[in-house]
């Protein structure tokens, strides 16, 4: 992400200096995203389960009123630290539909840790009309699926500002630093004090914002604390096998060289 | 009698019974035991072994993917996002794969460029770079059509793009699109009859592959000097010389890919293929994986409608280059008469230009449209491709190698240069300077093959070779220990 970050800067300057020519209006503004420093990071990242379920409890209370996470089973919270019957618990706090039961009739029931996380809206269209038009996008792939990854996702939170002189906001849009083309139709969704936290960590919108974005992270990319230690043995592995094959080739070529 | 009377018996019972029924165990003493090798092959000489080790691999991971995908547009993405989350170990078989295709694009990459640089492809291996190429064709229809299986926005754009080329073929064109879209846009039978291609075409590269084996195995190897065998003392049996040295490399070779696979598995793929495929939002920049970015680059430099007043230009140039530059016995490139062509018809094409660019000056006939851009840029692609068909017959210098070949290694080199730089501006929008970038650079594109090889192969003057592979290898050695006894000294 630092390296496509970094490659994106220097691939715009060096195209501006060469051709000198104006930045597209419509492509907005482009501010430098926040570089921050996530315990995912590097060969060796791990999540921080405190930050997972405090981004959880962000994204429960704040951000699932509008967007799905439709990739996500409530059974997949055993990665954050929560224990069998805390999942338990944060499921039934839902009711979801099934059925058909033995006599055809669908049936509302308290969810359990095998069903998909609920989401806010019957669908797409639902969900626009519920947003003056404007479509929430699912959260389960975010990071992923954004140049910037997690500094992009976090940048957008803590992004909102005054739109600068000459930028006309319509109805239902909102001026964000760095948002690609720095108009977005979500108000500003994170503020100081909104959600209580149990563990004392501090309860400013810029904390929210971290927390939720490590807990984006982490859905985008469940396997990466296993993928990385996997890597890792793997790298020693092969590295060690190069040695040993180089010495062996060396002594078989002995007689040639 | 059989064809299998001349057989060395081996001592093994089972491998000696198996042996006279189906002599498999002969064959591969033969051809991967005692196969003599030329001695001084350098590490270029790995990437054959490597790009056979990446077919199977996606082939293996492939296959397994597959059992778990699902060819549908409406549970495509889905199914791809159940493999990475869900089937035990989906993610690390999907990452192999995924990078895997840029690995073996990696691996193919440099195994032709090796076989351009050492001339490779020249007498008596036209037919096995020939078969290269069509392995390479073949490649890049395979990962077209995969990088559309999860269905996400660039699978879904890229798959529009490219499959709208062909709607630039004069008449037939919007019929053939229908064609293969199997419908009027790219939607689910698209997407099913590219699952199915790309299930097989694999196994067509597997058996172009045998071919491309066999044919190396009929005329022996290339090697660094470029000079044949002359003897026994030029060469090595294949095994243990090359079987370790192959092993070492690909090892090494297998780092590098695994350290993407592991720890930036995203970095060679585009976000926006992780949001799903939507026929209603448009990505603002649709670019393809980065080993299509030298032939979209080209694709696109062709931004203009060719006018008839350009075409007679191109026709002059063409006139010159067939007649005098292609002609073995012709030296007399600046001779009036053909100062004269080349004058008037360079005119002729300046003209056509600017009668496209400033069509208010309303020269005439410069209005008029005969090759529209979209089909100028698809035919300037696919000739692209087709240049590297003929290379035999553009370069027929009788030295193969590089190395004693210093104007050739220049061009080449700067070739090479030109080919990353067109992958550069491919994946730049195509506004401001980039496109003309992109034509200037095409155009030396062709005219290395066209214009700058058939010129080096009547004049240029190899330097002296080296009287055997053998000697070669000594002198190599002679000059190492002299530079060694110079550092001690």
């Amino acid at each position: 992400m630092m390296m496509s970050h970094f490659k994106k800067v220097a691939l715009t300057a060096l195209a501006l200096c060469m051709i000198g020519a104006p930045v597209h209006a419509a492509e907005g503004h482009k501010y430098p995203l926040p570089d921050m420093d996530w315990s995912f990071e590097g060969p060796f990242g791990t999540y921080d389960k405190a930050a997972l379920q405090r981004g959880f409890l962000v994204y429960k209370q704040v951000c699932s009123a509008c967007h799905g996470m439709k990739k996500l089973y409530y059974r997949h919270l055993e990665a954050l630290g929560y224990s069998e019957a805390q999942i338990k618990t944060i499921a039934a706090e839902y009711t979801v539909m099934d059925g058909p039961n033995d006599e055809g009739e669908m049936f509302e029931r308290p969810a359990r840790p095998s069903d998909k996380f609920k989401l806010p809206y019957a669908n797409d269209k639902a969900a626009m009309y519920a947003n003056g038009g404007a479509l929430p996008p699912d959260m389960s792939l975010i990071v992923k699926a954004r140049e910037g990854g997690a500094d992009y996702v976090y940048g957008v939170l803590v992004g909102y500002t005054n739109p600068p002189e000459g930028v006309v906001l319509g109805n239902n849009q909102h001026y964000n630093k760095f948002k690609s083309g720095n108009i977005i139709a979500m108000a500003n969704p994170l503020n100081d004090g909104q959600v209580t936290y149990e563990d004392g960590t501090p309860q400013t919108a810029d904390q929210y914002a971290k927390d939720v974005t490590h807990f984006l992270a982490w859905a985008a990319e469940p396997e990466m604390e296993q993928r990385k230690q996997m890597g890792v043995k793997v790298l020693i592995f092969l590295a060690v096998f190069a040695m040993i094959m180089y010495a062996v080739k060396r002594k078989i070529w002995e007689d040639v060289h | 009698m059989g064809s299998n009377s001349d057989r060395k018996p081996f001592n093994n019972k089972t491998i000696e019974w198996i042996d006279q029924r189906l002599p498999i165990f002969t064959m591969l003493d033969k051809e991967y035991g005692k196969f003599p090798t030329p001695r001084n092959f350098n590490y270029f000489w790995n990437f054959g072994a490597i790009a056979m080790f990446m077919l199977v691999t996606m082939i293996v991971t492939g296959i397994t993917l597959a059992m778990h995908y699902t060819p549908h547009a409406n549970y495509a993405f889905d199914s791809v996002e159940r493999i990475m989350r869900d089937v035990n170990f989906g993610w690390l078989i999907r990452y192999i794969h995924m990078n895997g295709a840029s690995f073996f694009f990696i691996a193919v990459y440099i195994h032709i460029f090796r076989g351009m640089y050492y001339g490779s492809f020249k007498q008596p291996r036209e037919l096995l770079w020939i078969l290269g190429v069509t392995i390479f064709l073949l490649m890049m229809a395979t990962a077209f059509m995969g990088y559309v299986l999860p269905w996400g926005q660039m699978s879904f754009w890229g798959a529009t793009v490219i499959t709208n080329l062909f709607s630039a073929v004069p008449i037939v064109g919007p019929g053939i699109v229908e064609w293969m879209w199997g419908g009027f846009a790219v939607d689910n039978a698209t997407l099913n009859r590219f699952f199915s291609l790309h299930f097989v075409l694999p196994f067509v590269i597997a058996a172009v592959v045998f071919l491309h084996v066999w044919a190396l195995h009929v005329t022996g190897s290339n090697n660094p000097t470029g000079l044949d065998v002359k003897g026994p003392q030029d060469t090595l049996p294949f095994n243990p010389y090359y079987t370790i040295k192959d092993l070492f490399g690909l090892i090494v070779f297998v780092a590098v890919y695994a350290m993407f696979i592991f720890f930036m598995p995203n970095a060679l793929g585009h976000p926006d293929n992780y949001i799903p495929a939507n026929p209603l939002v448009t990505p603002p920049h649709i670019v393809p994986e980065w080993y299509f970015l030298t032939f979209y680059a080209i694709l696109r430099s062709i931004f203009f409608d060719f006018n008839p007043i350009m075409l007679a230009g191109f026709g002059g140039i063409g006139y010159y280059v067939a007649k005098v530059v292609w002609d073995k016995n012709r030296t007399d490139y600046f001779s009036t008469r053909n100062l004269i062509i080349l004058g008037v018809s360079g005119f002729l094409t300046l003209v056509g230009f600017v009668g496209a660019f400033f069509p208010q000056l309303h020269i005439p006939l410069t209005n008029m449209v005969i090759i529209e851009a979209k089909l100028g840029g698809v035919l300037a692609m696919f000739g692209a491709v087709g240049l590297l068909f003929v290379l035999p017959w553009c370069d027929t210098h009788p030295v193969r190698s590089a190395r004693y070949r210093p104007l050739y290694k220049a061009a080449l080199l700067f070739f090479v240069a030109i080919v990353l730089l067109l992958g550069y501006v491919g994946a730049m929008p195509a506004e401001g300077i980039w496109p003309w970038i992109g034509l200037a650079a095409t155009g030396y594109y062709m005219a290395f093959f066209l214009v700058i090889l058939p010129i080096l192969s009547k004049h240029e003057k190899a330097l002296p070779l080296p009287a055997s592979i053998a000697q070669a290898v000594l002198d190599e050695q002679a000059a190492k220990a002299a530079k060694l006894a110079k550092k001690g000294a």
